[in-house]
């Protein structure tokens, strides 16, 4: 291409003195099968709660009569408790399986490994079985001092172990195994760096983890971690094998007397539904208060804020170059 | 102050000091330059036991780095022991590593706070005190992410002032930075050479290096090549390396 002579050239213009002209006229481009492809989604979708809503093997009267039965709503809160109880047991277990996992004493590096093989690699219905019916194992449980003879206490272990808690260490045990490995990821994910950094002014390793490392680990660890819990929720169904008291089991006992299975299952879905919302909202608001201070909307409103100052004064192409290279350093 | 005498380091089969040998006395400035790759900041690394040496002996305030001494036999120091080593050291990386979940305020004020266990009010007057003195006493509730890059190495070297180190060592502090923010950090840094701090410092900066620097060290394919007054490496360089270096970066 030849280039213009210098009288040809059109003269420079400061950016800033020009006004934006009105924004250009364009058409912009047509989505013709979004529309063909939505009407035939919402045809379907129309015809398929058509279907349901008039079928009678779907009970529709017996859904609402157990909907918010006494029967029902306790089984409800028995499924949140054994979610919230087995959870909390879990992660606490997961970050102690993890932090030893990462440590420098190969004795608790194995330990670790081998309970996360153990309890990841049998299924999660066979070991709350085997907490149900632990009593077949060991028969009693004692407390006392061993191969000396001294006894304080002497419990048959069904009387120790109820249904409810033998879910619990069922549950509970089997998610410390999963939530360890989340937690050892959120770790490793953090910048070494920031451990750098930790040492150099004559922090410990342990002191390091938890005020430096466990805290930036959580922004890692918290969306698979909310997706573990919201898998709890279902899961607590399985204690029905060991006589629970949760909602499904509840729904089984009556729909072996009623035979409405269709109806009373529908009631247990809607339920779980419900739970698995609550417990989602609930995470996006967890993940705000971890992401404070780091989030890309701070980062884009001080770039934007600082940016635009700069134009004026000639600083803020580098100030918004740190930004970028400032906070973002991983 | 530091004393080093034939350091050998290697990762793995990759051999990355070869026996280097240096001095730094107390309220000395010294920069380390070299091309890349030639051990810098493998060194700098070293002298905080952020990297274990393989051979050699290397010193700090005449205490061992990581080792002990007894008997004739060398032993390796205890984790306590040598975070308490490092923390009359301080630090300042390329990538300032600040702790992203903690304002600059807090930052600054974590270690004396539980490392030297200093009250919270005590602990958080020093750390007012050093950010004011490295100007930034107006910014003390940012976030790092909300400061500049040369904000953010200015909270790293207040950071590391917090605990009153005898040592401060800086690697490459303002290669990450804008040139507009380069003089900031390297105005903080003067000052504390100034204030007769003892400071080890890897940079390409030569301006710092000619204006502040007591001592050059030319590091060069794992071993020191040349040292000497800035006036002299820069001006009459003797080893071709050097010549070579210098032409390269002048």
């Amino acid at each position: 291409m030849s280039t213009p002579s210098a009288a040809a050239a059109p003269p420079l213009r400061s950016p800033t003195l020009a006004t934006q002209p009105a924004p250009m006229k364009y058409i912009p481009v047509r989505h013709h099968w979004r529309w063909v492809s939505a009407g035939a989604i919402a045809f379907f979708a129309i015809a398929l709660a058509y279907s349901l809503a008039k079928n009678p093997s779907v009970g529709w009267g017996v859904i609402g009569e157990y909907l918010f039965k006494p029967l029902t709503l306790r089984g409800v809160l028995v499924t949140i408790e054994l979610t919230i109880i087995s959870m909390v047991l879990g992660i606490a277990g997961g970050v102690i399986l993890a932090i030893m996992r990462l440590s420098r004493n190969p004795v608790l590096g194995a330990v670790s490994w081998f309970y996360i093989w153990f309890f990841r690699g049998t299924p999660l219905l066979v070991q709350i079985l085997i907490w149900g019916f632990l009593g077949a194992l060991y028969p009693r449980l004692c407390l006392g001092i061993p191969f000396v003879g001294v006894v304080f206490a002497d419990f048959p272990t069904s009387s120790v172990i109820a249904a409810f808690t033998a879910a619990i260490l069922g549950l509970g045990l089997n998610e410390a195994a999963y939530a360890a490995e989340l937690v050892r990821a959120g770790i490793i994910s953090v910048d070494p760096g920031q451990t750098e950094a930790a040492y150099s002014v004559g922090m410990s390793w342990s002191l390091t983890m938890r005020r430096v490392v466990l805290p930036q680990a959580m922004r890692v660890i918290i969306p698979p971690m909310g997706n573990e819990t919201i898998s709890m929720l279902k899961a607590t169904s399985l204690v029905s094998v060991i006589s629970g008291t949760d909602l499904l089991t509840r729904m089984q006992h009556v729909y072996s007397q009623t035979f409405q299975i269709i109806p009373l299952l529908l009631v247990a879905c809607i339920w779980y539904l419900a739970l698995t919302t609550v417990l989602s909202i609930g995470q996006y608001f967890l993940e705000r208060y971890f992401g404070r201070g780091t989030t890309r909307e701070v980062r884009q409103e001080v770039a934007l804020a600082t940016g635009e100052a700069g134009t004026l004064i000639g600083a803020g192409a580098g100030a918004m170059a740190d930004q970028k290279l400032g906070g973002d350093h991983r | 102050m530091v004393l080093a005498e034939q350091v050998w380091k290697s990762f793995h089969h990759l051999e990355v000091l070869k026996g280097v040998d240096l001095r730094v006395e107390r309220g000395q400035v010294v920069v380390l330059l070299g091309p890349s790759g030639g051990g810098k900041s493998t060194f700098l690394r070293c002298i905080n036991h952020l990297e274990k040496i393989d051979a050699g002996r290397l010193y700090v305030g005449g205490q061992l780095v990581g080792f002990r001494e007894k008997g004739g036999k060398v032993y390796e120091m205890k984790g306590s022991e040598v975070s308490r080593q490092r923390a009359g050291i301080g630090m300042v990386f390329q990538r300032f590593n600040l702790f992203p979940h903690m304002t600059a305020l807090q930052n600054v004020r974590e270690a004396p706070r539980h490392v030297q266990h200093r009250s919270l009010a005590d602990a958080t007057e020093e750390a007012k005190t050093q950010l004011n003195s490295v100007g930034l006493g107006d910014r003390m509730d940012y976030y790092p992410a909300q400061l500049s890059g040369g904000q953010q190495q200015r909270v790293a070297i207040a950071r590391s002032l917090a605990m009153h180190p005898k040592l401060m060592l800086f690697d490459e502090p303002t290669s990450a930075l804008d040139p507009e923010l380069v003089g900031e950090v390297l105005a903080v840094m003067t000052g504390l050479a100034q204030a007769g701090m003892t400071m080890i410092v890897v940079t390409h900066e030569v301006g710092f290096a000619r204006g502040v620097a007591d001592l050059v060290a030319v590091l060069d394919s794992g071993i020191v090549i040349e040292s000497g007054p800035p006036k002299q490496v820069f001006e009459d360089p003797q080893n071709p390396r050097t010549k070579e270096f210098l032409s390269a970066v002048l």
